[in-house]
């Protein structure tokens, strides 16, 4: 517990220690992540660079609760998600974190309004603030004008943002971005960056984002893992 | 999540596979339909034969006779060790009427008549019905009128009995009939005549007895039923019924006469059968305990009725059963749609999980999902099953009337069978929802997020 309070005392959002992944195949083990160690300090917006198969979205979803490590920890708030209740770790990826993906991944049968209202209900809030904390998300976007909308009638940049506005609803400490241009053309995915380095210095928002993109990870991130083979190559 | 949240998801999820979810609920509905059905076949005819009985006032009634009585209710007479003879008279029959549960307690009252109308005259027999009698089925659907009081010189007559008097017998209503019987007289005082009889009836009673003269009373004719309401434990059937009162003031010869003359001088009038009738037939064990404690003889209908209830128990299993098959049926749809919802929404599971929904949450859903079918499907059920069971009494109808004979409902749908079905139609669709909303919760997020 003592290195947790260090690690929390030291101002990091979240941290990585000896974290492995491996997945069996067959008879051959893979080792998407090896023995990685990576802190990312609150406020900060740090990039996970890596070619396809580098293991920079295995470590993210590892960051994000979505997955457990086969050795090492994950320190967040304070707390190793290892050792958290699936219910805990609902509740981390609920309010602590958010998270976008290179797909969107709205649901396609609600509304914009419906999809960004969805962590409220998962956090049983109110319905009374729900609808003021919606505006308040879709107003960061600019979105208003779409409430309505089912995602098939908005253009990837708009689900995009729609995602960022979901991602953003319960006010988390963390978000973690997934490939979050990657959909959108080169103008469309500036505005998405240019969205999130707004949030990060606006509401002081800790961003994880994985890219392969050096050249937007280079102009928006104010520091740089690049993840090669599973390991950690440099930051 | 809060249940009106996870209600709102499953219902927008429900319409969004529309015909899936249609068809699988439509299924539920079916089912649920055959066993409402079924069963409300099954407690229609019940409730027909056991209203039917009840009507016939034979399961509320206790027939009781004195111990030693010559004629004996169904088989030969019990070997009792000797005891003190109870005597069926006035104070029996007021003692019996301070029992608890017991409505009221009458003779039967039975004679022969001659009955003369429209210059011809027409052996039968009559019948003093107790005021009690009216709310019995028998007079429910009978021409005319019941008595206007307890002690009016009116009379009903049993339609077979009107069909001897007249073509029409409905229009024998509002007539008047004369009616000829054997009245008991007593004796006239002894004196001279017959001296020595008079010294033994002081004595032990022999020479003791009653005048049998004739007698007529005017009747007038106030309604015609068809069955006679106290035809069971007495002496006959009736074809002519008078007030119990009217009966009793008549003082008319009945066939007990003759053993009360037996017996010698008694003051005390005693009755060859007496009529209990107590409020309900779940009454009529205790009453009867208590009666034949006082040392009279009893007899009822209850293990008739157990008998009956036994084989309607049988009877509405074996319904169940049928209608349950199709439920079944239902089930393994709601089982199959659920499953491939889940292979449809994988994704969605994902997306669920990465936004924080828990294990539970995820669960939940599905089970709501399987609920909200299981409800509407009750419901849709209960109702089909309802117009099933109006259907069948409809065409039985038709086939009783072609036949002459009443309608009856052979089908009922009671508060709780209407209530238990979508109990059970949500129930069962829970029980169907365990392992496709266990199968969806534990679903891997990161595998569920990749599925296309």
């Amino acid at each position: 517990m003592a290195e947790i309070d260090s690690a929390t005392a030291n101002g990091f959002a979240i941290r990585a220690e000896c974290v492995s992944r491996w997945f069996q195949l067959g008879e051959a083990r893979i080792r998407a992540i090896d023995e990685v160690t990576l802190s990312v300090r609150r406020g900060e917006f740090m990039g996970l660079l890596g070619s396809s198969g580098s293991g920079k979205s295995t470590l993210l979803n590892l960051m994000a609760g979505l997955d457990q490590p086969t050795s090492g920890s994950i320190i967040a708030g304070g707390r190793n998600l290892a050792e958290l209740s699936s219910r805990e770790l609902a509740r981390y990826r609920n309010q602590t974190m958010g998270m976008i993906f290179q797909a969107f991944n709205l649901l396609p049968r609600m509304t914009l309004e419906e999809n960004v209202e969805l962590p409220l209900r998962l956090a049983e809030v109110d319905r009374g603030e729900r609808a003021a904390r919606v505006r308040e998300a879709i107003e960061r976007v600019h979105l208003e004008k779409r409430l309505a909308h089912r995602p098939g009638e908005l253009s990837g940049g708009e689900q995009q943002r729609a995602a960022i506005a979901r991602a953003l609803v319960n006010r988390p400490t963390l978000l973690y971005a997934d490939e979050p241009t990657g959909n959108l053309d080169s103008n469309t995915g500036e505005e998405i960056l240019n969205l999130l380095r707004e949030i990060n210095q606006t509401l002081g928002t800790t961003i994880v984002m994985v890219t392969h993109e050096r050249a937007f990870a280079e102009r928006f991130a104010g520091r740089i893992a690049y993840l090669k083979d599973g390991k950690l190559a440099a930051t | 999540m809060k249940i009106r949240d996870l209600t709102e998801l499953a219902a927008r999820n429900l319409r969004e596979a529309q015909l899936r979810n249609s068809l699988t609920t439509l299924g539920i509905g079916v089912g649920i339909a055959s066993l409402v059905a079924m069963l409300s076949l099954g407690v229609g005819l019940q409730r027909l034969a056991t209203q039917r009985l009840e009507r016939s006032g034979l399961f509320n009634a206790i027939f009781v006779r004195p111990k030693s009585d010559l004629r004996h209710f169904g088989g030969p007479p019990k070997q009792t060790p000797p005891e003190k003879h109870a005597e069926l008279d006035l104070k029996a029959r007021q003692a019996m009427s301070h029992l608890a549960n017991v409505i009221t307690v009458y003779p039967q009252i039975r004679f022969l008549t001659e009955v003369r109308y429209d210059g011809n005259s027409y052996p039968t027999s009559v019948a003093g019905i107790p005021e009690t009698d009216q709310n019995s089925g028998a007079f429910e659907d009978m021409q005319g009128r019941f008595f206007s009081g307890p002690n009016v010189d009116e009379a009903i007559l049993q339609i077979g009995f009107a069909q001897r008097l007249s073509n029409k017998p409905e229009s024998l209503v509002g007539k008047q009939i004369a009616v000829r019987y054997a009245k008991r007289e007593p004796l006239p005082a002894a004196g001279g005549k017959n001296g020595s009889g008079s010294s033994a009836t002081a004595q032990n009673g022999v020479g003791a007895g009653f005048s049998v003269v004739l007698q007529e009373t005017r009747l007038k004719i106030v309604g015609i039923v068809k069955t006679d309401p106290e035809g069971f434990g007495g002496f006959g059937r009736g074809q002519l019924f008078v007030p119990l009162q009217v009966a009793e003031q008549l003082h008319a010869t009945q066939i007990t006469d003759l053993r009360q003359v037996l017996r010698g001088p008694n003051p005390e009038p005693t009755y060859g059968v007496l009529t209990v009738r107590v409020t309900s037939p779940t009454k009529v064990p205790a009453v009867e305990a208590a009666i034949r404690k006082m040392g009279f003889e009893t007899f009822s209908l209850l293990d008739t009725t157990r008998n009956l209830r036994l084989f309607f128990t049988v009877f509405d299993l074996l319904l169940g059963i049928f209608g349950g098959l199709a439920l079944v049926v239902a089930t393994l749809g709601i089982v199959n749609t659920l499953v491939m919802a889940i292979l449809e929404r994988r994704r969605e599971i994902g997306v669920l999980k990465a936004l924080g929904a828990a294990d539970r949450d995820i669960r939940q859903l599905f089970f709501s999902e399987a609920a909200v079918m299981g409800l509407v499907g009750g419901i849709f059920g209960t109702g089909l099953g309802w117009a099933i069971g109006r259907a069948l009494t409809f065409g039985t109808d038709i086939y009783l009337q072609r036949r002459n004979l009443p309608a009856v409902d052979i089908s009922f749908v009671p508060w709780w069978l209407a209530l238990g079905a979508v109990v059970f139609a949500v129930a069962v669709s829970l029980a169907a929802g365990i392992y496709p909303a266990t199968r969806a919760a534990r679903l891997n997020p990161v595998e569920a997020l990749k599925y296309e």
